[in-house]
Parts: C-alpha cells; structure tokens; sequence
C-alpha cells in the first residue's frame, strides 16, 4: 500500500502484496549460488528457474528466451547493443523513435562513440512513431512497447514487419498493464514497474535472434546475464508479475476510465491546459498534461505539499536542466507539465481529491506570474 | 526559415536572455498585442525550451509560428506572427 496521495506508479508502483509475501520467504531460503551442487544451491536453482518460467508464461515468450538483470535499464542495453553486435555485417545504424527512454538514448550515444551510427524515427503530434523507415540497410530498430512518460501505444508489430532489421522493444512502461505486441527480436522489462522489487530487470531474446554479448560476459547459467543472480528479486518480480496478469483485464479496465476521467476533468477545469498523448490507444494507467504559463518545478512542490506524488517531464524539474525529449519531440507545451499515474490501489476518491485541488493550485502559480 | 539562421526583422524583439521556462512563453504571452495584426515578434531566449514551447504556445493560442532565426549577437530568436 502506498502513501495516500502517491500518483507515480509509472516511476515506479509500490510493492505488490504477493510479491512482498514471496521476497520474505525468497529472502529466507534463496541465498545460495544456483550454480553450485549441493541442497541449498539447488534450492537457488529451482527458485530461479521457477521464476523463469512464471515470467515467460506471463509475457509469452519461452522460458529459454528469459534473462534476469539487475534493472530494466541495463536489460535495455544489453538488448538494443547485443542486437547491434549481432549485425556488425549488415549495418551499423541504430534506427530508434524519437521518445525513447532516455536507456535507449544513452546506449546509442554509446554505440555512436564506437563507430557506429544512430537515426531518429520521427513522431506525431500524439507520440506515436512513424511507420516509414529511412532508406538504406538498417542495424537495429529500438521503438518502445509504449510511451512511459505519454502513454502511447507504438506500432510495434508494424514497424517490425516494415524491414528487415531486428526490433529491440523496451516494453518496460508495458509490462504487466497490456498485452504485448509481435514481432520484435529482443525486449527489455523492469519489475518495479509491475509491482515487483527494483534491482530485477529482465531482457527477452526471441529464439533464431542473432545476439551477441556486448559486454564482458560470465559465467553464470544464463549465458546473457552477468554477475550474481538475485534469486529472492526474480522470485518476487515473477509473483508480481503474475499476481498483475491475473487482474491484469479487471484492472486495466477500471484504470483505462479513471484516466479517461481525469483526461476530461482536466480539460474541462483547468484553462490553459493541453493533455497530451493519444486518449484511447495508450497505457491504462497514466496522463500528462502541460498547463500553460506555469513552472513546473512550482506544480511539482505546490502538489506536494497538499499531498500528491506527481511526475513532470518540464526542464525546471530535470536534473538535465533540458525539457523531456519525449514532448519535445511530439512538439507539445514542455513547462508546467505533470504526469499523473495510478497504482493498483489508488482510490476514486484519492484521484477526485487530486482534481479537486488541481485548478486552485494552477490559478494561484499564474496569479504570482502576474497572469 | 525555420532552419536557417537568416536574420529577419521584426516589429518587436522580447529580450528573454537568462530566463528560465515558463518566463519566456508568458513575456510572449503579455507582449506579443503590442505589435498589430500581421506583424512580427521575436521572443530572444537562451532557454532550450523555448525551441518548442513557442511554437506550442502558437498552436495553442493560434497565433503562427514563422520560426528561427538569431538576434544581433547570435541568441536564438523565435518569430511569431500576431494573426488575432
């Protein structure tokens, strides 16, 4: 359970009840090193490999396909640089829409530094990436399951099937709150997303992928991943996750309607205002909306002080100094912007107290503006 | 001329060096009636965000967007035509 006022699940959404039970009992007994051959080492084991398994069938891909890694961050550049390394012959260009998380970004600035090449596929007025592709061979397509910061749902399958290049889908936003799209080569998932503890990511390498490790490597299982494997964290993450694919419909739904509501009442109450992404094809359980002539940094703390959690992709509140490239890139209002995002137990009446609130504390920042 | 770097002239120069967002945007907003119908404004701002915060501010309230263009001493200037 969450603190009352807490609208950020899309940072990160608290701890669910099935995977806090879980982390207790994992933390007990799944100490050992899996690799080893003795009780308690095969006690890690089959903890670990159960939690592969409940993975795969919640994302439906094969166990096989599953590797465990310490963030969704580090799954994600592992995926789109091992893609990348298994395509040295045919191309060295990295294609990615311009709202990636800034994962994607940092890991093709870090290809860019090594000889290779990055393109930017452009977006709409709602987020949603370009289906044309540049001409000429490409490396690796990275485009997002959906926008984390808007929510938008991105054409996965139909960028997949519109080259020949290997997709890297971040489905980190995604996981556990949609079903996934097709197509894709490699992807990447993060546990505290979905309820499940950080420091558990996970990155999904399709059978007949050509991937090749980027990095050092180990020696541990599980050729792709790298270090001590957190076997209590994959066992919590796996029960979340599970937990959230069964209510994963009866959630979604209610959650999809709040948003919807909250998308109308914002419009409706707040002059000044432009909600952004798209309203119907998008995640069920976030929104951001930008208000004009208003500093974010100011929202952000006002908000706080009444109680409420909020994100905001506004430049005054980065520790970059720089507006959210994702807005940016959808050339949508970048200040006095805010994301507002439900956990599973975020009441009606937490969201309604929010709204409530909400047009007072816009007015009274615009009024000490001058405005 | 949104990509060039062109000098233009402009009816009204909005100096918003070293402010940060949303100050910009709600010079823009106070100054942008003190040139008529047709005319141009130039909002000169240092802050990155005022590359796409002035356009939206445009889309937004319906004014046009004509693009960039610098200032004397090479500050990025974004023009906007008053249409209303």
């Amino acid at each position: 359970m969450s603190t009352p006022g807490y609208l950020d699940s899309a940072s990160s959404e608290p701890l669910h009840p099935a995977a806090r039970e879980t982390l207790l009992a994992a933390l007990e007994h799944g100490y050992a090193d899996p690799r080893r051959l003795h009780g308690a080492a095969r006690n890690a084991r089959l903890m670990l490999d159960n939690a592969r398994e409940v993975v795969a069938t919640c994302l439906g891909v094969r166990p096989d396909e599953v590797t465990f890694t310490p963030s969704g961050t580090h799954a994600v550049h592992l995926g789109v640089l091992g893609l990348l390394a298994g395509r040295t012959r045919v191309s060295p260009v990295l294609a990615h829409s311009a709202v990636e998380h800034s994962s994607v970004v940092h890991a093709g600035d870090w290809h860019g530094a090594r000889g290779g090449a990055v393109v930017e596929l452009p977006v709409d007025l709602e987020g949603r990436c370009t289906t044309e592709l540049p001409d000429g061979p490409l490396g690796v397509i990275a485009v997002q399951a959906a926008n984390h910061e808007v929510g938008t749902i991105q054409p996965v399958a139909e960028i997949a099937s519109a080259s020949d290049a290997p997709v890297f889908m971040d489905a980190c936003a995604a996981a556990g709150r949609v079903e996934l799209p097709t197509g894709w080569a490699a992807a990447a998932v993060s546990a505290h997303k979905w309820g499940g503890p950080a420091g558990v990511g996970a990155l999904l390498v399709r059978k007949g992928a050509r991937w090749r490790h980027p990095f050092p490597g180990d020696d541990r299982i599980d050729e792709r991943s790298l270090g001590f494997e957190n076997v209590p964290g994959a066992l919590a993450a796996a029960a979340a996750l599970q937990a959230m694919t069964a209510e994963r419909e009866e959630l979604a739904a209610r959650q999809h309607a709040t948003v919807a509501r909250i998308r109308r009442r914002v419009a409706e109450e707040v002059p000044d205002v432009e909600v952004v992404g798209s309203a119907d094809h998008r995640l069920p359980h976030l929104v951001t909306f930008s208000c004009l002539y208003v500093d974010g940094e100011a929202l952000v703390t006002e908000l706080d002080r009444r109680g409420f959690g909020v994100a905001s992709g506004s430049a005054c509140t980065a520790s970059t100094l720089q507006p959210s490239h994702v807005l940016a890139a959808m050339g949508v209002l970048t200040h006095g912007n805010v994301r507002v995002s439900l956990t599973r137990d975020t009441t009606e009446e937490q969201v309604d107290a929010f709204l409530d609130v909400l047009p007072g504390v816009v007015a009274s920042i615009r009024a000490d503006a001058g405005l | 001329m949104s990509d060039s770097a062109e000098p233009t002239t402009w009816a009204l120069e909005i100096d918003c060096r070293g402010m940060r967002c949303p100050a910009p945007i709600i010079e823009l907003a106070k100054r942008h009636t003190e040139v008529s119908v047709g005319q141009l404004v130039a909002v000169v701002a240092t802050d990155v965000a005022a590359r796409v915060d002035v356009p939206a501010w445009c889309r937004m309230r319906g004014q046009e967007y004509v693009g960039e263009s610098v200032a004397d001493d090479g500050t990025p200037a974004f023009v906007v035509r008053r249409v209303s």
